[in-house]
């Protein structure tokens, strides 16, 4: 059974913007599911229908076998959310905030337990400062203490690394591998590709209101992946020999490396008759590497291509 | 019943209390003492007695009340308007807590605060006047009603607020004049004929009437009716609440 199972969710606001158009999705437990989307997708809806901030208009949610609606203590409890924006009391000490956070979810006050989270998140020293007197990173990391302090076992990080330095956006990364091997169970949403790329088992892509697909990183890239295949030359050239005409190459690096794009799941990629064909039109190869097309390739290809479908 | 987020809450609301400690204190002694000033000695000389008591004793309900009532208002619509603004509200939507939980929490706070100002306001006034209380039971009940019912619209307002500039109407539109229009200095066998009828429309009539008679044992309008009323009051309120956590509206939107 998934950890999170998503059926039909469908949200419309008062004034008829729907932005949830019918949403299915099941969330296993353990995994890091990205949510990748533009602006105004609906990832923060979808997110906040399943915490219990906005009701959805239809479908069902459930979360660890309860219905967030029928059995929304049960649920609740297994949930954490660490908003988008950074919504805190400005005047409550940093300690008061997260063990009001602990109390808010019923569970009797833990100092050991709430020194661990904040030792984990480096913010221990802190303990006794007023959190408008932190910096923004830290406010962060508050939020994500607050959100911990209650054990959940569902962690949602809504643009967990947006406005973030990159020092602390590791930071935040393997504070979140750390708690997939707790077992917890992670939903993040980002446009941030890099970032899905970097820590994500399966990646959704919302845009809409709607999932376009959901896959493992892995298969993702390599089902929709082009690859490149870079090959460095001795000689810069400049032009394409004609005897290459029939292969779909590029030149780059000043006539230093002819670039081959192919399909690396295709029955034949053409690499083997490329390579016999460079010593006969005179090239000599110093070096040659593959590289992947990064998820935004796909990400802009799958959301543009909706777009078109739509037009 | 999730206790344990009806004392987190209670305790969070309490610690913003606290932290501004003598503001809470220092401001209702100055008030009370002012009241005193003016309608005690300068106003008051001038009135022998009302209802057989001295006007300076006679106004020490009516006072309590006021700032009671005000205190109560302010201090739960800011409590649970000052979250929705901030955006922390988030946390309370997305907490396994139901509506009977954050309104106790909330409104136990705000009342708390309340009741502590009237009772700083009674110690207060005893230094200016004698003061007796002929039922210190019914008095203690009659406060805290209505420490608890103002508090409760005091959230319903904190709630439909979207602004400062709403969340100040009321109070200041309404609840003011309906206090002092409500008998706080003035008995309303005092008002012309008509006047009295009209009065009685006025819900603050009965709780500041009631309070009274706890205190020197005469009322304007009978105890029970008195009663009646808070508890209206505060039913009133506590269905508003529960239909508003009910339907999300203008928090789960």
């Amino acid at each position: 059974m998934a950890m999170v199972e998503i059926r039909d969710v469908r949200k419309v606001y008062e004034g008829g913007f729907e932005a949830l158009k019918g949403v299915s999705l099941d969330i296993e437990e353990g995994e890091i599911l990205a949510l990748l989307g533009p602006n105004g997708a609906g990832k923060t809806t979808l997110i906040s229908a399943i915490c219990g901030i906005t009701l959805p208009t239809d479908g069902t949610i459930v979360v660890g076998g309860n219905d967030v609606i029928d059995n929304y203590r049960e649920a609740r409890n297994l949930i954490g959310l660490v908003p988008q924006e950074i919504n805190l009391e400005p005047f409550e000490k940093v300690i008061n905030t997260v063990r009001f956070s602990r109390g808010l979810f019923g569970k009797p006050r833990n100092d050991a337990f709430i020194e661990q989270v904040l030792r984990k998140l480096s913010l221990w020293e802190k303990r006794d400062a007023k959190v408008m007197e932190l910096s923004g990173g830290m406010k962060r990391r508050v939020l994500i203490a607050k959100a911990l302090s209650h054990e959940p076992r569902v962690l949602f990080l809504d643009e967990p690394t947006a406005g973030v330095d990159v020092e602390l956006r590791r930071d935040m990364w393997e504070t979140v591998e750390e708690l997939k091997r707790d077992g917890v169970t992670i939903i993040l949403t980002t446009h941030y590709i890099e970032e899905a790329e970097a820590i994500a088992d399966r990646i959704g892509v919302i845009n809409s209101g709607e999932i376009l697909l959901v896959e493992g990183k892995e298969a993702l890239m390599a089902q929709m992946g082009q690859k490149e295949l870079r090959v460095e030359l001795t000689d810069p050239l400049d032009a394409i020999p004609d005897s290459l005409s029939q292969f779909d190459l590029t030149l780059d690096d000043d006539g230093r490396t002819l670039v081959y794009t192919f399909d690396a799941k295709a029955d034949r990629t053409g690499i083997g008759r490329l390579m016999a064909a460079l010593p006969d039109a005179g090239l000599k190869v110093c070096d040659v590497n593959t590289v992947q097309s990064s998820l935004e390739d796909i990400f802009v290809g799958l959301v543009h291509g909706q777009g078109e479908d739509a037009a | 019943m999730n206790w344990q987020a009806v004392a987190s809450i209670y305790r969070f609301e309490m610690a913003r209390f606290f932290r501004t400690l003598a503001q809470s204190f220092i401001s209702p002694v100055i008030s009370t003492a002012l009241y005193f000033v003016v309608f005690g000695a300068a106003i008051g000389s001038r009135i022998d007695q009302v209802e057989g008591v001295s006007y300076g004793a006679f106004i020490v309900p009516g006072l309590i009340m006021l700032s009671v009532m005000t205190q109560a208002l302010s201090n739960a619509s800011f409590g649970i308007y000052f979250p929705k603004f901030i955006g922390t509200i988030f946390e309370l939507l997305s907490a396994p807590v139901n509506f009977l939980e954050i309104v106790l929490g909330y409104v136990g706070a705000a009342a708390t605060k309340a009741m502590f100002i009237g009772v700083v306001i009674l110690v207060t006034s005893a230094l200016f006047v004698d003061i007796h209380i002929a039922h210190p039971v019914a008095m203690i009940l009659f406060m805290l009603l209505t420490c608890i019912s103002f508090s409760l619209f005091g959230f319903i307002i904190g709630i439909w607020a979207r602004n400062f500039e709403q969340l100040q109407l009321i109070p200041l539109l309404v609840v003011t004049p309906l206090v002092f229009l409500g008998g706080a200095f003035y008995s309303i066998s005092m008002l012309p004929p008509v006047w009295q009828v009209i009065t009685k429309f006025n819900p603050v009539v009965y709780l500041i009437s009631g309070f009274r008679w706890s205190f020197f044992g005469v009322a304007d309008v009978p105890i029970a009716t008195s009663l009646l009323a808070i508890g209206g009051f505060t039913a009133l309120c506590l269905g508003a609440i529960w239909w508003i956590f009910k339907t999300g509206w203008r928090i789960r939107q």
